[in-house]
C-alpha cells in the first residue's frame, strides 16, 4: 500500500460551498436520538409547578399539607423555601413567587415519583389569593397612581433606550414627504416542537449537573447560580439534543432553578417537562411593540430622516424581550442610508406575559415598519415624480465601506446587488405596475407583489465584553479529529459546518471529524448560539484551530521529507507536495511518527477567536458586529377578497451570505427562517384577554404547515467578507425578518390596504376589504 | 389505580404481550413501557403529528389512541421502519436532502411520508403537501421534506 501511494498525486479540491449532510441526522431519522425530553436518570423524580392562573394578587396563604401526604410525593416547595433568589435581566424575577404578577407565575412546586402523582399533588395545594387591581395596557401602566407591578420600579417604567443623530429640525425642513404611522406588532411564540425541559442532579459535593436546552451554557451558569444561591463554578451544564430553540432558551426561566431546588432538597435527580399547554403559557413570547415611525424623504427620493418611538409591554418580568431596541435602532439608523435619526424605546411593566429573545430579535418588529414605509415612499415617488421603485431604493442603498450613524461599519455591503438580483428574477416592477392596474378591476381574486429588505448583524453582536468562542482540537494516531467547541447545536447545523471547515483544512473526510459541544465541563467559553453568530464566530475559531494543527503537522513533515513546510499540504488523508499533489506520506502514519519519536509531538491545539467588533455601549455608538448583511425578499400573493385569505405563492429571496459554506444547511436556514416569518405575517397570534392566554394549543395557534409554503427562488449573493470564515457571514435571522413586510407590501399591492397591525388573518383582511368598500 | 387489561399485538414485527391501564394512550405505552422513544410527544391532542405511527397499515396520532385498542393489531413505529442502524430509503432520503434539523418532528413526518408513498407511488408535490399537512415542523419550512419525498417517488420540484 505504502509503495503504491508514493506515486499518487492528489488534486487540490475544496469542500467550501458543497452540500454537507448533518452528522446527527441519521440517528434522528431512525428514532434513536435521545432528546432531553426522552431522558430518564436512575432514581429520578418528576417535578411539576403550580402556576397562579391569575394575573395580579397577593398570596395570603399556601397550605401544602394535603399534597405532602399524597403517597409518592417527596417534596412540596413555595417561595418561603427559596428566599431572595433572583433571576432575569434586571433580577426582577424569582424561581417561586411571593406575589402574583402574571398568569404564569410559579407559586409552588412538587417533586414526586411520577408525573401523574405530581399533577395530582398540585391539585391538593390550597392557595388563598387576594386579587389586586391589574394593569393590562401600556397606557394603564403609565397612569398616575397605577398599580405598581415591581416595587423597585414605582413608575412601572422598565428599560429605556435612546439614540439621536443629526439635526432633526433641519431634516424635517428638507423633507418633501414625511410619513407618520403607527405599527403594532403582536405576540407570537417559539413553539419549539420539543417542549421545555430540565433535569437537575446534585452530587455529594453540592455540585449541580443540569441537563438543559439552553443556547448559552457558559453565561447560563452565571445567571442560574444566583437563583440557587450557589457558585457558578459548581454548575455543570449538559446539553442533550433538543427539539428546537429559536431564541427561547437564551435566558434562565423559573422552571430551571425550580428543578434544581427540588433536586438539591431531595438529593435525587428531578425532571421538569412541560406539556404543550404549559409550554404556551409559560414560555417567553416575541416582544410585542407599538412603533410610531416617521420617515422623511426629498422629492428626488433621498431619505432625510427616520424617527421611531417604540413602546413595549414589558409584561411582569424582564427577560431579553424589552432589550430588543438595541437591534431595532440599528435598523432605524441602518436600513438604507439614513442621515438623521431619532430613536426612543420604553418598556412598561404590566400584568401580561413577558418576552424573551426570538429569532430576528427586534428586527422582525422594526423591519415590518421601515420596509413598509420604504414601499409607501416608493409608491408616492413613482406616482408623483416618476421614480422607479428599485431606483429609489438603490439611491438610498449603502455601499461597501459606508458607516451608519451608530458606527456600524458596512465593510462589504451587497444591498444593491440583492435588490437588483431579486427584482430582475421576479420581474418585480412590471408585475407591480400590472397588479396595481388590475386592483381597480372587478374580480374576487387579486394578485400582488411586494418587496422588503433589511440589515442585520452577521458577524456576532458584542452585547457582552467578549463575543468570542473557544475551540480545542486534537488528532489521534489514526488521523481522526476531535473538535471541542463552545458553540451549541440546537438543530441549526453547526455540527456539519465545523466538520466541513476542519475537514477542509486538514484534508480528511468530514466523517472523520467528531464534535464535542454538549458539556460545559469540557467545552471552552462561548457566548451562545444567537445573533446569527455561530458559523461566523465558531466557524472562524474551528478554522484557526485546524490551521494551527496543520502547521504543526507540516512542520514535522517538512523535517522528515526535507522540504519547506509551505511547499506541503494536507489532502485526502495524505501529506502532499502543494504544487503537484505528489504524495509524501499518509497522514495517520505521519501523526504516529510524530508521536513515537524521542521527543513525542502530539497534535492538541486550542484557539480563542474574538471577532473584530466593539462592545455595545450605553450610547449605542459602536461597531458592534464584525459584519453586517442585507437581504431582499419579494413576495407574490393571491388574495381572496371574499374570504380574506392571503396565499403566498412565491418568494424570491436574495441574501448577502458572504460566502456559501454548507449549501444544504444554508438553504435549510433560508427555508425554515422564511416559514417563521410567514406564520408571523399571516396566522400566528397569541390572544390574551385580561392577561390570560386564550389559545394555548396548536388547534387555535396556527403554525404554517406544508401547504402554506410558497415556491422559493433563493439567490445567494457572495460579498466575500474579509473577516468571515472563507468570506462567510452569519445568515439565520434575516429570512425571518424580511418576509413579513414583503407580504404586507404585496397585500397592499393586491388590495390597496395597508396592514399596520399583523397578523394578516383572513378575518382581518376580509373585514378591511369590506370596510374599504363601504367608504 | 386504574383498571388494567391484557394486550397482544405485533410491534415492529415482534409479538408483544403486556398488561396496560385501560386509560393509557398508545404514545405513553410506546414511550414509557416499551422504551420506544422515537415516537414523540409534542401536543397530546392530535394537532402536530409528532407521534404518528402505523397501525394495521394506516397512520394515526398515537396520542389519541388507547393502548387497549391495540389488541390483535400490527404496529410500526419509526424504530421499525428500517432495520437497526440501516435506514429505510425514506429515512435515507430525509438525511440526504437536509430535511432533518432539530429532528424532533421527523419520526412522525417520515412515518407519514412513507405511508403516503405506499398509498400512491405517483404522489405529486401538491398531494405531498396535503398529505403532510398534519405534521408540524418548526425548523425546516417543509421544502427539504418535500424534496426528500419527491426523490423517493421520482417526482421533480
Amino acid at each position: 500500500m505504502s509503495e503504491q501511494v508514493a506515486f499518487q498525486h492528489i488534486e487540490k479540491t475544496s469542500l467550501i460551498g458543497t452540500r454537507i449532510k448533518k452528522p446527527d441526522a441519521p440517528a434522528k431519522a431512525i428514532g434513536k436520538t435521545r432528546y432531553i425530553n426522552d431522558m430518564v436518570l436512575p432514581q429520578m423524580l418528576y417535578g411539576k409547578i403550580l402556576h397562579a392562573g391569575r394575573t395580579h394578587a397577593e398570596i395570603v396563604s399556601i397550605d401544602t399539607s394535603e399534597a405532602e401526604k399524597l403517597p409518592g410525593v417527596h417534596l412540596v416547595i413555595t417561595a418561603q423555601d427559596t428566599p431572595d433568589l433572583k433571576l432575569g435581566f434586571v433580577k426582577d424575577n424569582a424561581p417561586l413567587k411571593d406575589k402574583v404578577r402574571c398568569e404564569r407565575d410559579e407559586v409552588a412546586a412538587v417533586a414526586a415519583e411520577s408525573e401523574a402523582i405530581a399533577a395530582e399533588a398540585l391539585k391538593l395545594i390550597k392557595v388563598t389569593y387576594k386579587d389586586l387591581p391589574p394593569v393590562y395596557t401600556i397606557e394603564d401602566g403609565l397612569k398616575d397612581g397605577a398599580p405598581v407591578i415591581q416595587d423597585r420600579f414605582p413608575d412601572n417604567k422598565s428599560l429605556s433606550f435612546k439614540f439621536t443623530h443629526g439635526d432633526m429640525a433641519a431634516a424635517e425642513q428638507k423633507s418633501d414627504i414625511i410619513l407618520d404611522d403607527v405599527f403594532n406588532v403582536h405576540y407570537v411564540t417559539h413553539c419549539c416542537m420539543g417542549t421545555s425541559c430540565a433535569i437537575a442532579d446534585f452530587d455529594h459535593n453540592g455540585k449541580l449537573t443540569i441537563y438543559s436546552q439552553t443556547q448559552y451554557p457558559y453565561n447560563y451558569k452565571m445567571d442560574l447560580a444566583p437563583a440557587l444561591g450557589i457558585d457558578p463554578g459548581d454548575i455543570r451544564v449538559i446539553q442533550p439534543p433538543t427539539g428546537g430553540s429559536f431564541g427561547a432558551k437564551l435566558d434562565v426561566y423559573p422552571f430551571e432553578p425550580v428543578a434544581a431546588i427540588l433536586a438539591q432538597k431531595t438529593g435525587r435527580p428531578v425532571k421538569i417537562l412541560f406539556d404543550r399547554e404549559e409550554e404556551f403559557i409559560n414560555s417567553p413570547t416575541r416582544q410585542p411593540a407599538r412603533m410610531h415611525l416617521r420617515t422623511g424623504c426629498t422629492s428626488d427620493g433621498i431619505l432625510t430622516f427616520r424617527a421611531a418611538d417604540v413602546m413595549m409591554d414589558n409584561g411582569a418580568y424582564t427577560s431579553w424581550g424589552p432589550t430588543v431596541p438595541v437591534i431595532m435602532m440599528r435598523t432605524v439608523s441602518g436600513h438604507y442610508r439614513v442621515p438623521v435619526v431619532d430613536f426612543k424605546g420604553q418598556a412598561v411593566y404590566t400584568n401580561n406575559a413577558y418576552a424573551g429573545s426570538f429569532r430576528g430579535y427586534g428586527n422582525v418588529q422594526m423591519t415590518y415598519a421601515t420596509a413598509q414605509h420604504m414601499d409607501m415612499l416608493a409608491e408616492k415617488l413613482a406616482k408623483d415624480h416618476n421614480l422607479d421603485p428599485i431606483e429609489f431604493r438603490l439611491k438610498n442603498a449603502q455601499k461597501s465601506g459606508e458607516v451608519t450613524p451608530q458606527k456600524s461599519f458596512l465593510r462589504e455591503c451587497a444591498l444593491a446587488e440583492c435588490l437588483t438580483t431579486a427584482a430582475e428574477a421576479s420581474d418585480y416592477v412590471n408585475k407591480l405596475n400590472k397588479y396595481t392596474a388590475e386592483r381597480a378591476q372587478e374580480g374576487r381574486y387579486k394578485r400582488g407583489i411586494g418587496l422588503a429588505s433589511s440589515i442585520h448583524n452577521a458577524g456576532g453582536a458584542k452585547i457582552h465584553k467578549s463575543d468570542g468562542c473557544g475551540t480545542i482540537l486534537k488528532m489521534d494516531d489514526y488521523a481522526r479529529v476531535t473538535v471541542i467547541t463552545g458553540a451549541s447545536e440546537i438543530g441549526q447545523g453547526i455540527d456539519a459546518v465545523i466538520a466541513q471547515i476542519v475537514a477542509e483544512e486538514l484534508g480528511v473526510p468530514t466523517e472523520h471529524v467528531n464534535l464535542v459541544n454538549n458539556d460545559s465541563d469540557l467545552g471552552p467559553w462561548d457566548v451562545g448560539v444567537h445573533a446569527s453568530r455561530t458559523t461566523f464566530i465558531a466557524g472562524n475559531g474551528a478554522r484557526r484551530a485546524a490551521i494551527k494543527a496543520k502547521k504543526q503537522i507540516l512542520a514535522a513533515a517538512s523535517k522528515q521529507a526535507n522540504v519547506s513546510a509551505d511547499e506541503l499540504d494536507l489532502r485526502g488523508g495524505f501529506v502532499v507536495q502543494d504544487k503537484d499533489g505528489a504524495v509524501v506520506t499518509k497522514l495517520d502514519k505521519m501523526l504516529r511518527q510524530m508521536h513515537f519519536q524521542p521527543e513525542p509531538d502530539v497534535v492538541m491545539v486550542s484557539d480563542y477567536y474574538e471577532p473584530n467588533s466593539e462592545p455595545e455601549g450605553r450610547d449605542h455608538i459602536s461597531d458592534h458586529s464584525a459584519a453586517y448583511s442585507h437581504a431582499v425578499h419579494i413576495a407574490e400573493v393571491l388574495v381572496d377578497t371574499y374570504t380574506g385569505e392571503v396565499k403566498v405563492e412565491k418568494v424570491t429571496m436574495a441574501q448577502d451570505v458572504g460566502r456559501v459554506i454548507n449549501r444544504m444547511g444554508l438553504e435549510a436556514q433560508m427555508e425554515g427562517g422564511l416559514a417563521f416569518g410567514l406564520g408571523f405575517a399571516l396566522s400566528e397570534e397569541m390572544i390574551f384577554e385580561e392577561g390570560r392566554l386564550k389559545n394555548p394549543s396548536f388547534r387555535d395557534y396556527k403554525l404554517p404547515t406544508a401547504p402554506d409554503m410558497p415556491d422559493l427562488d433563493i439567490h445567494f449573493i457572495e460579498s466575500d467578507c474579509a473577516e468571515g470564515p472563507y468570506g462567510a457571514k452569519g445568515i439565520a435571522e434575516l429570512p425571518t425578518i424580511v418576509v413579513a413586510p414583503a407580504i404586507a407590501n404585496a397585500v397592499y399591492n393586491a388590495t390597496g390596504i395597508r396592514f399596520f397591525n399583523p397578523p394578516m388573518t383572513p378575518e382581518k383582511v376580509a373585514r378591511a376589504i369590506w370596510e374599504k368598500k363601504q367608504v | 389505580m386504574s383498571v388494567k387489561t391484557e394486550l397482544n399485538f405485533t410491534l415492529n414485527g415482534r409479538p408483544v404481550n403486556i398488561e396496560v391501564p385501560v386509560d393509557m394512550t398508545v404514545l405513553n405505552l410506546l414511550r414509557e413501557n416499551l422504551d420506544l422513544k422515537g415516537t414523540k410527544y409534542a401536543c397530546g391532542e392530535g394537532e402536530c403529528g409528532a407521534c404518528t405511527i402505523e397501525v394495521d397499515g394506516t397512520t394515526i396520532n398515537s396520542c389519541l389512541m388507547y393502548a387497549a385498542d391495540l389488541n390483535g393489531r400490527t404496529v410500526m413505529t419509526i424504530e421499525g421502519l428500517g432495520a437497526g442502524n440501516k435506514m429505510h430509503p425514506m429515512q435515507q432520503s430525509f438525511v440526504d436532502h437536509g430535511a432533518v434539523q432539530c429532528g424532533f418532528c421527523m419520526p412522525g413526518m417520515i412515518i407519514q411520508a412513507n405511508y403516503l408513498v405506499k398509498q400512491n407511488p405517483d404522489l405529486t408535490r401538491e398531494e405531498m403537501k396535503r398529505g403532510l399537512e398534519g405534521n408540524i415542523c418548526r425548523c425546516t419550512g417543509y421544502t427539504k421534506v418535500l424534496d426528500a419525498v419527491a426523490a423517493i417517488v421520482g417526482a421533480e420540484g
